[in-house]
């Protein structure tokens, strides 16, 4: 009988208070979202790679050991060793600065794909969900028959179409990464667009570009987020897929694909060649995953923890 | 049931002209006049114009794009204007060849994922299920192009067990054509078995809660029992939707993985199509690949309301 009151007591006690509350984060949909994803393993250190990547990319000049262009005739296939760490190519050039310098364009691609997808792709849907209908339907057929397409075959194409090279491999990313922009907005234009804050807006007489951009949007901004975590990742491994098939980064500027590409035709010679770009690649593609997962878990607490 | 397919039918027609709209502009936008390409920039404007003519290129784009699309719906996808080939043949081909690989490679997926997913999920939790995870984030994540050149670099010349690339037909000497699918099915097969690793196991956690499922312990079967005849069962129903949408995907998207294999499937042809600038190769491949991805599509949405009586058709 004791044990059950002081049982009961226990429970009565206020709960510990938990860091998000005592930083005051709860009540800042923002801000407690960043909390739990930060908080999660996974959303620290997939955080943590792409700042490692990210950094590395911008100082590139400063840590690079060696200029990535130059060559050094004598010093031909060198195996990883001092003073290079990574090895060296066919021309002598330094592997290791080179695949320093190659993340640049990797993360210039993810980052430039994704913002022009967002920037057409969000509005797209978000008309499409709010005027419904035929707009809705026209619309949203366009964006399915993107969809039918697999996303490389598709980049494939249009860099067939623009030419090869680095920039176009971009824009042909974007454009294959524009119709999950646009599925995202809508759905989440769905949800919003009887709920009755529109409707209180619009009672006070707003017109329908500002419920939809002042209104409707900002609510739209946790999936958009999800779908941008996402879609940097695929859209730095199609851009290094499409390098890789020589349709991207023209050589001698080293970007991860087309260094994976190089490294094919010394496979005999070089095991080092292609093995630490192909490394770097993938490292970073984890830690956006890991970080994205984070993210959804931190904005979807019924998906917690299945993973 | 009918008017479900029926929806879902002309939900998949426009998509389908749309697509073959895309492609056919695709085509027209690319810079450059082809009759000045076939005759050389010397030609007189006379012969130009003939030409310009016989090529029907004089006519507005709907017109053009209505013969094409005649000619393509008659099973005419065109030549090859590298080796005079008939489109439509090379298609069989190479999609047999796509075909072998895309099997291997749901192979190897499946033969990875279920052990991966029902492990994960019996022992939530446990220092093996976030091995596991680990395991699947790593498969999910390692770029194709970059598994392929390891599996080469150690399995073929290193060990010396496989050969690098290449592809025999099996009709011809199947040891060989087993040899020779193994590393590409791999390479296809492992990121996909991290995607479907984790539907099972996310399908399975959610029976597993379920009331029949208690019912069952109760009952007194063996959990062994437990997890195939009852968990597994239901867990499977979404996993034939990934497993249904990747098949489709390799049908189409193989095309990095058979270009550093030299498997002669339908991505090397699009990429030597590109490459060569190929034109009817490419606009045939891209049409031919979008109708099997929307085929692909529109089973998974039927055999889904096969196995789950539940999912209703209206």
């Amino acid at each position: 009988m004791a044990d059950a009151i002081s049982q009961v007591a226990v429970d009565l006690k206020p709960r510990r208070q938990t860091l998000e509350r005592r930083l005051g984060l709860e009540h800042s949909m923002f801000w407690s979202t960043a909390f739990r994803t930060l908080r999660a393993p996974g959303g620290w250190s997939g955080l943590l790679i792409v700042m490692i990547m990210v950094l590395m990319s911008i100082a590139a000049p400063l840590v690079s050991p060696y200029d990535p262009l130059e060559i050094h005739k004598t010093e031909q296939f060198l195996a990883p060793q001092s003073p290079y760490l990574f090895g060296t190519d066919e021309f002598g050039r330094d592997l290791l600065s080179r695949t320093i310098w190659a993340g640049r364009i990797s993360l210039l691609a993810g980052a430039f794909a994704v913002t022009f997808a967002m920037a057409i792709g969000v509005p797209l849907g978000l008309v499409a969900g709010f005027f419904g209908r035929t707009t809705d339907a026209v619309l949203m057929r366009v964006m399915d028959t993107l969809l039918a397409f697999p996303g490389i075959l598709l980049a494939m194409a249009i860099v067939a179409v623009i030419g090869p090279g680095s920039l176009n491999a971009m824009i042909a990313v974007a454009i294959v990464s524009i119709p999950t922009f646009a599925r995202v907005a809508r759905s989440s234009m769905l949800t919003q667009k009887n709920m009755d804050y529109v409707m209180a807006a619009r009672a006070l007489g707003a017109g329908n570009g500002r419920i939809i951009f002042r209104g409707i949007l900002p609510n739209a901004i946790p999936v958009v987020l999800v779908q941008i975590s996402v879609s940097v990742a695929f859209a730095i491994l199609v851009e290094a897929a499409l390098s890789f098939l020589g349709l991207g980064t023209q050589p001698p500027d080293p970007s991860w694909g087309n260094l994976l590409q190089t490294s094919r035709k010394f496979l005999y010679q070089a095991w080092w060649y292609g093995v630490f770009p192909g490394a770097f690649l993938t490292t970073l593609i984890v830690g956006l995953n890991l970080f994205s997962e984070a993210l959804r878990d931190a904005l979807d607490p019924t998906r917690r923890n299945l993973f | 049931m009918a008017r479900f397919i029926a929806s879902r039918l002309l939900q998949a027609i426009p998509v389908v002209f749309l697509a073959s709209v895309l492609v056919f502009l695709l085509i027209k936008m690319i810079p450059g006049d082809p009759a000045w390409v076939i005759l050389g920039e010397n030609a007189r404007t006379v012969e130009y114009e003939a030409l310009r003519e016989k090529l029907g290129l004089n006519q507005p784009l709907y017109i053009q794009y209505g013969k094409w699309l005649i000619h393509v719906l008659q099973g005419d996808l065109g030549v090859s204007q590298i080796n005079r080939f008939p489109v439509g043949t090379m298609l069989v081909l190479k999609g047999q060849a796509t075909l072998e690989l895309a099997l291997g490679a749901m192979f190897v997926s499946t033969v990875l994922a279920f052990p991966i997913g029902i492990f994960s999920a019996i022992k939530r939790g446990s220092l093996i299920d976030r091995l596991l995870t680990l395991v699947t984030s790593l498969f999910y994540a390692i770029p194709t192009f970059w598994l392929a050149i390891l599996l080469v670099l150690f399995v073929s010349l290193r060990l010396k067990w496989l050969p690098p690339s290449g592809r025999v037909a099996p009709t011809e000497d199947f040891g060989q054509f087993l040899r020779l699918l193994i590393l590409p099915a791999i390479t296809l097969g492992v990121p996909t078995s991290a995607v479907l690793a984790r539907f099972i196991k996310m399908s399975l956690l959610e029976v597993l809660q379920q009331d029949y499922i208690r019912t069952a312990r109760s009952k007194g079967l063996q959990e062994r029992m437990v997890l195939i005849r009852h968990a597994l069962r239901n867990a499977l129903i979404p996993v034939v939707t990934v497993f249904g949408l990747q098949l489709g995907n390799f049908l189409g998207g193989a095309v990095v993985t058979e270009s550093i294999y030299l498997w002669p499937g339908l991505g090397s042809m699009a990429l030597h199509g590109i490459l060569t600038r190929d034109y009817p190769v490419v606009q045939g491949v891209v049409l031919f690949v979008v109708v099997v991805f929307v085929v692909m599509n529109l089973l998974v949405d039927l055999t889904y309301g096969f196995l789950d009586p539940r999912v209703r058709y209206d």
